[in-house]
């Protein structure tokens, strides 16, 4: 890599670390109910939210109440955003006139949204009116996100309290995090990016006149939409000439906005990021950048607040940073390296030249750098968007997002998600780690017993099995749907349903989507996103309840670094035990096969 | 301590042949099922086998050759575990057996009422039920556990507690309680058995060493869950793995796809096969270990809580202190010369049996030379102390000297028309002060000085204190002094805190505190009423020489009756759990090498260019596969020592424990399989096998 | 516990409503509002108008392969390159067959176009970018294809460049991001000389 690459990376991350402490102990006054600025601004429209609601904002709930009120919550939500996309074609802001989404697709993206997955098996610009992206789509992303987050903040109530069984109120904690965080985070950066070039109006489609026209071949097709053999028995072809460039336009600003910020992901266009109208400047970028990481950042902050120790936070925060960076290096070396294959064709400077390395389906104004950051990042963090498109990367490159997302989204992760799947890891590896000191294993004060493993080996186990299954249905059924061939369409599956299981919504975005893959895709990101958020707090209400241990000598530290080299590597072998089999068979095979032709 | 039951041999000849056999008995499905990673193991076997069988007829989907040998070796894997299994309950055996040899049925005289001469019949003593009556006398084996209601005599307990001099037992107070098996040497005792046949003390222990009635502990649970997720992990790795590798045939339209046998194996090698296999080895070396510090565990949860401990309760006088106070300095009034204290201390102590007057005596000859007398020489009148007078002394013609606490003296001498000197009021009080405690000596009206009796804290206990400390274990010490004493034996010993002036009720209300701040409490007691506070502690050695109520109140019995035991204790605890966690680290840390070797094996014919994976350079598929089940296999019995003794255990901090053992059996764990697995290929393709 | 369902039940569908109203309507709402009050250029598109007809947007790519004008990159959009809606990337994996062939016949044409031209073809200019929307070429692109355009338009290579380095787009803080050279307004440039 370039010294100019490195320089980026450098000055993200620390970019990153300035903006996230502040935010985190900001909105650890957020949740703990204390008074700060935006309260004393808009504390009338929280209590006019829940007067018109009916919350009752000082009734604490167990973990049942919790866990029902989370899940009735998220029912209701994706039914309506089925409807939405159902209904489209005779709801209002239809200007490009988009029919009703099919049901299985309808399906398949109402539990995209709701799980904070954004998955998208189809384009943005092609399917979905403007009401449904506004408000519908861009609705769960601020939802789903606050839904995340108040998950996390019931957790984090079990292990600061004892001896209760209250974690705090859901609907409270979905408002103050939606009205306080999300929404001042999302307007302030939806301003920058209208300013930046990114659309934000209701008109429809722009036509304009291309200034040198352009020509395709079209296949014939007769009454049936069937197409014409020729005589040689090949497709009739003819002859179209454009002189005319349709131009997407839409709210799309405030919408992306929330996709970067919620760790959404769910494009506003097909291409997502990587489209010049999502992601206009190099600015825009290294920002959404930063947005994709903030929260999931300032969280680990908020949590060192929270429990009182900042260095607890600090210590997930490093461990969440180590399981990111070697694998960015990995990938921007092997972009950077571009793609042997190529490099033969006396194409490039097979330097570091500008323009160079692996640079199919990446754009000139990210280059190697932006491109690499965004796709480590984006996959690290459950975010799932793109700004270049990871099918294209070379095989390792590729890899390097598909592991990311196989780490069960644990480093950085999404809102709330993230650092509550991290927690479980945390516990697996206090688990062990307490054993090896010779005493009941303990996490800030709070013992770890059997039900609190229990409920973390659901957390470990559930995303792999997810994964695994549903691969091996998918590869079973034939695999159909696959744009490239070879090890490298088992990458696609694979990638497609490591990204759903683990809610992330990115993709080998060759892969096209089918009834069985929407179907099962489905499923995958409900069990992915619910199964770990019921168990999460079911152990949130096991660990409330217990006494706490006072620190001593004989106390496991959980923020040393040995600590976190534990952590990390137990997220890795984990990780890499499930995994490296199907890796070897896509990726890894693939690479030697590059290399080795 | 001591060594009553001796550290055994590793692998003793005998016990080592009869875990062996065992270890085919129990290939049982209904004793395979409770250890849910070996039965996964198991079934694999039986696939295998069956896959052998079905390659036999020439439509296997292998070789049979390869298949037999993997399926053999998926079988030893089971059986090795089974044999670690098999040796710690066979060494637990062994001492049970020791044991039951000094418990033959001994006939028992049962009395209808407790009267000597009540009416007496002959009973066996298994036959004995809970509230007998049964007269012991001098020669007697004592038939069953119990508490001596009537009489007094030397009990000779060795059998159970090693230590050869006889013991008193006597009816009431805190020396009540007998022991099944023990013999009474002297005079007679009625006793009333206590416990029904089988549960006697002697019972218990025996079944706890045969670990016939081992019961998970909270712990062991909870790493069994992880264990069956990991497990759950590599099934589901391992089944998907057919589909991705036909799919891959059709991809690459090369090769075939992987056979279920190389599935088998590679699921037993990830499996967490090794800490699986040996994980209830390690809970009853656990308690065999306790044996071995000749404490008796109730429970495997006691050993295990035994490490968790963070405070120790420790009674001040014999655990911290020795048992007694001892003279260590006279102190003269301002006119007396300290010859003449000395001399007199001395003589007013010849006839003082106490270890306080002895000590009186040996400290006026050791500093002064001044030889004891014979007090019969002296033709001296010895006065013994008494509740009323506070006192003892002795009379020799008209000298008349006693000894005893300041304030009887003061008022002895006052009534005589002598007075108090002012400066030995000081003395008394500096004395006070440093802890002490002061006795003064008066001969006639006239005061001659105090002797400073002092508690003297145990050789090499403050180190252990500081040791304790180091892993974040807070003692406390329990003493009657009044606060004073106890802050000044407190400080000299190095102990956290004291409870001083403790009643049984103080001493509950501290632990009931202590626990409520989340501390797990650890203490020793043997009088009844210590029993309370037994009870509520989470470790709570009783001591054999305690009562009854003590011991049933207690979770673990010291044979030694040695107080400072508890610190052996919570280091047995500790080590029960560091095994566990130690050998967990290693078992998983052991798969990426099985990895490397399977994977490239697995695809060969599928993927050639997969063998750059082929790290360790294996020499075949076949040969890579079946180094890889072997290593996973032996590997089980080259830890069973480890196993058995536990991992080394050395006080240390939490973090520097963790770092040890992190470098130990994770980096370890990590490194071992490919030079053992390289080395087993060598030694295969050495022997001509693949 | 069936009566806290149905309250909690309630609560869910009351604050999805409320909230969609809120996100949906309001939050878009106001954020059209500053936009089109601030930024009304940048917030309809950014589009470009030459003689008050419509002729692209600024940051949208447009196709070119005449050899009068700078070309762009390759674009995966279907039907046709650089349709605007229709964002797509070509998601070909490095070692297909049918990419690597597709990549040669570029070259072929490029050189074809050019045949003078010994220098290396940069990589960006022979391969889709994500969007197939991508407004840059790299700078190298850019000066790969100098001498064509200014022999085909008899044109001095020095003009040429100045106006190459009139639309190129920095790096943000001269470190961050990729320059790149915008085609569609270097174009109109070129085409605005006459």
């Amino acid at each position: 890599m370039t010294a100019n690459q490195w320089m980026q990376i450098i000055a993200y991350f620390v970019v990153l670390l300035v903006l996230a402490i502040p935010l985190g102990s900001y909105m650890a006054k957020v949740y703990e109910n204390k008074p700060f600025f935006l309260s004393k601004w808009f504390g009338w429209l929280e209590k006019l939210i829940y007067r018109v609601c009916g919350v009752k904002a000082k009734q604490e709930m167990d973990w049942k109440g919790y866990a029902l009120a989370m899940l009735l919550f998220n029912i209701v939500g994706g039914l309506i955003l089925y409807a939405m996309e159902r209904l489209q074609a005779s709801l209002p802001l239809n200007p490009a006139g988009q029919s009703a989404v099919p049901p299985d697709l309808a399906f398949n993206t109402a539990i995209s949204f709701i799980t904070n997955t954004n998955w998208q098996f189809y384009g943005g610009e092609t399917t979905m009116s403007y009401f449904t992206q506004m408000a519908g789509l861009a609705v769960h992303n601020f939802l789903c996100a606050a839904s995340g987050m108040a998950t996390l903040m019931a957790l984090i109530r079990g292990v600061i309290r004892k001896e209760t069984k209250f974690l705090g109120n859901f609907w409270v904690d979905m408002t103050r995090g939606t009205l306080y965080i999300l929404l001042p985070l999302s307007l302030s950066f939806t301003v920058i990016l209208i300013q930046q070039g990114c659309p934000q109006t209701f008109a429809n489609t722009a036509t304009a006149t291309l200034v040198q026209p352009t020509s395709y071949d079209q296949p014939v097709t007769n009454a049936q939409g069937a197409p014409v053999t020729g005589k040689d028995g090949k497709p009739q072809m003819t002859h179209v000439t454009v002189t005319e460039q349709p131009i997407s336009l839409g709210p799309v600003a405030s919408q992306e906005a929330i996709k970067m910020l919620g760790t959404n992901g769910g494009g506003y266009f097909n291409v997502n990021s990587a489209h010049p109208y999502e992601n206009p400047t190099p600015f825009t970028d290294f920002l959404e950048l930063l947005a994709i990481l903030l929260i999931p950042a300032a969280l680990c902050f908020t949590f060192g607040a929270m429990v009182k120790d900042s260095r607890q936070g600090w210590a997930i925060l490093a461990a969440m940073f180590l399981l990111l960076a070697p694998m960015m290096y990995l990938c921007g070396q092997q972009e950077q390296s571009g793609n042997p294959l190529l490099n033969k064709l006396t194409v490039g400077a097979h330097g570091e030249a500008l323009g160079d390395g692996n640079m199919e389906g990446k754009e000139t104004r990210f280059g190697i750098a932006g491109s690499i950051i965004w796709a480590s990042v984006t996959t690290a963090a459950s975010n799932g968007s793109v700004n270049s498109m990871h099918d294209s990367f070379t095989p390792l490159g590729g890899l390097v997002p598909m592991w990311m997302i196989m780490l069960g989204e644990v480093s950085f992760g999404g809102v709330g998600s993230g650092l509550y799947g991290m927690l479980a890891f945390v516990i697996l590896a206090v688990f062990v780690a307490g054993l090896m000191v010779g005493r009941t294993p303990e996490y800030l004060g709070k013992k770890i017993q059997t039900y609190e493993m229990k409920m973390a080996s659901i957390m470990i186990l559930i995303p792999p099995l997810l994964v695994l299954v549903c691969t091996a249905v998918a590869v079973a059924t034939g695999g159909a749907g696959t744009n490239n061939p070879g090890a490298h369409g088992f990458s696609e599956l694979l990638y497609a349903f490591d990204s759903q299981s683990n809610n992330n919504g990115s993709a080998f975005a060759g892969l096209s989507g089918n009834t069985l893959y929407d179907l099962m895709g489905g499923a995958a990101m409900w069990f992915g996103r619910f199964w770990l958020a019921i168990p999460v707090l079911a152990m949130a209400g096991s660990l409330a309840q217990k006494k706490v241990v006072p620190e001593s000598a004989g106390t496991l530290p959980t923020h040393t670094v040995l600590f976190v080299v534990m952590l990390t590597s137990t997220v890795i072998i984990v990780g890499a035990l499930t995994f490296f089999p199907a890796l070897a068979l896509g990726p890894i095979v693939e690479h030697l096969k590059m290399i080795h032709p | 301590m001591t060594e009553h039951v001796k550290a055994r041999k590793l692998f003793e000849g005998e016990i080592t042949r009869k875990a062996i056999l065992e270890s085919f008995k129990k290939l049982g499905p209904l004793h395979m099922i409770k250890n849910p990673v070996m039965f996964t193991v198991y079934v694999g076997s039986i696939l295998t086998t069956g896959l052998w069988l079905q390659a036999l007829t020439g439509k296997g989907e292998a070789a049979s050759g390869f298949i037999f040998a993997v399926s053999l070796w998926l079988w030893f894997t089971v059986i090795f575990a089974n044999f670690a299994e098999a040796m710690a309950e066979g060494r637990g055996k062994a001492q049970a057996d020791t044991l039951r040899k000094s418990r033959q049925e001994v006939k028992a005289k049962k009395l209808a009422k407790a009267e000597k001469d009540a009416k007496q019949t002959e009973i066996l003593s298994g036959d004995l039920r809970k509230g007998d009556l049964i007269l012991v006398e001098a020669g007697d084996f004592i038939a069953a556990d119990g508490e001596a209601v009537v009489g007094i005599a030397m009990v000779d307990e060795s059998a159970i507690t090693g230590e050869s001099a006889p013991v008193v037992r006597e009816s009431g107070g805190d020396r009540s309680a007998v022991t099944g098996g023990t013999r009474v040497i002297s005079d007679w005792l009625i006793v009333r058995v206590s416990s029904n046949p089988g549960e006697s003390f002697l019972d218990r222990m025996i079944s706890m060493v045969e670990g016939a009635k081992r019961q998970k502990t909270p712990n062991e649970i909870a790493l069994n869950i992880l264990l069956a997720a990991l497990t759950i992990v590599f099934l589901i790795v391992c089944a998907t793995l057919l589909p991705f590798s036909i799919y891959s045939v059709v991809a690459s339209g090369a090769g075939k796809a992987v056979t279920v046998t190389v599935l088998a194996a590679l699921f037993v090698c990830l499996a967490p096969t090794t800490i699986g296999g040996l994980l209830s080895a390690i809970g009853i070396a656990g308690m065999d270990r306790m044996i071995q510090a000749n404490v008796i565990a109730m429970s495997g949860r006691a050993v295990e809580a035994a490490g968790d401990v963070d405070m120790l309760l420790l009674d001040k006088t014999g655990t911290i202190t020795l048992g007694n106070r001892q003279a260590t300095e006279f102190i003269p009034a301002s006119d007396v010369d300290v010859k003449e204290l000395a001399e007199a201390a001395q003589l007013s102590s010849l006839a003082d049996e106490t270890p306080e007057g002895r000590s009186i005596v040996v400290l006026a000859k050791e500093k002064y030379g001044l030889r004891g007398q014979e007090i019969h020489d002296l033709k001296a009148t010895f006065v013994p102390f008494t509740a009323q007078t506070r006192m003892s002394g002795v009379d020799i013609g008209k000298r008349s000297i006693r000894k005893g606490a300041a304030e009887s003296i003061e008022a002895y001498v006052k009534d005589q028309g002598g007075k108090y000197p002012e400066d030995v009021r000081r003395g008394v009080d500096s004395i006070s002060r440093l802890g002490g405690t002061p006795l003064v000596v008066a001969q006639g009206k006239e005061v001659l000085g105090v002797i400073h009796l002092k508690d003297i804290v145990k050789g090499g206990i403050q180190e252990r204190f500081a040791e304790l400390r180091r892993m974040g274990i807070k003692t406390v010490m329990i003493t009657g002094d009044n606060p004073l004493t106890a802050a000044a034996i407190a400080a000299e010993a190095g102990v956290d805190d004291f409870l001083a002036q403790a009643t049984p009720e103080a001493k509950l209300k501290l632990i009931r505190e202590a626990q409520a701040g989340g501390r797990l409490v650890a203490m020793a007691g043997d009088g009844t009423n210590d029993a309370p506070a037994l009870a509520q502690a989470d470790v709570a050695v009783a001591m054999n020489t305690g009562t009854q109520a003590a011991k049933e109140a207690g979770n673990m019995v010291d044979l030694d009756s040695n107080p400072t035991k508890l610190i052996e204790v919570v280091k047995i605890g500790k080590q029960l759990l560091m095994t566990r966690g130690s050998l967990t680290t290693f078992s998983i840390a052991n798969d990426i090498a099985k990895y490397f070797a399977i994977i490239p094996a697995a695809f060969a014919v599928t993927y050639p260019e997969l063998n750059a994976l082929n790290i360790m350079r294996l020499a075949t598929p076949q040969s890579a596969i079946l180094s890889a089940v072997i290593f996973n296999a032996v590997i089980i019995v080259f830890l069973v020592p480890l196993a058995l003794k536990g991992v080394k255990y050395r006080p240390a901090s939490a973090s520097h424990l963790l770092q040890r053992n992190f470098l130990v059996y994770g980096v370890g764990g990590l490194v071992v399989p490919f030079v053992g697995i390289k080395i087993i290929d060598l030694i295969l393709v050495g022997l001509g096998l693949v | 516990m069936l009566k806290e369902i149905g309250t909690q039940l309630r609560l869910s569908i009351l604050f999805v409503v409320v909230f969609t109203v809120l996100i949906g309507l309001i939050y878009p709402g106001i954020s059209t509002l500053i936009g089109q009050t601030l930024f009304p250029r940048q917030a309809g598109g950014s589009l470009i108008e030459v003689n008050g007809k419509k002729v692209g947007s600024e940051i949208i790519g447009q196709p070119f392969d005449d050899a009068k004008y700078f070309w762009s990159r390759p674009s995966a959009t279907s039907p046709y390159a650089y349709n605007a809606a229709n964002s797509s990337g070509s998601n070909l994996g490095p070692t297909n067959p049918d990419f690597v062939n597709t990549v040669k016949g570029r070259v072929d044409a490029l050189k074809k176009a050019d045949p003078d031209n010994g220098a290396p073809v940069p990589m960006d200019l022979v391969t889709t970018s994500g969007s197939g929307l991508d407004p840059h070429i790299s700078p190298a692109a850019a000066q790969y294809q100098v001498s064509r355009v200014a022999k085909v338009r008899s044109l001095s290579l020095t003009k040429v460049e100045e106006l190459i380095a009139q639309n190129t787009d920095g790096r943000w803080l001269g470190f961050i991001g990729d320059p790149g050279v915008n085609v569609l307004k270097l174009n109109l440039a070129l085409d605005s000389l006459k």
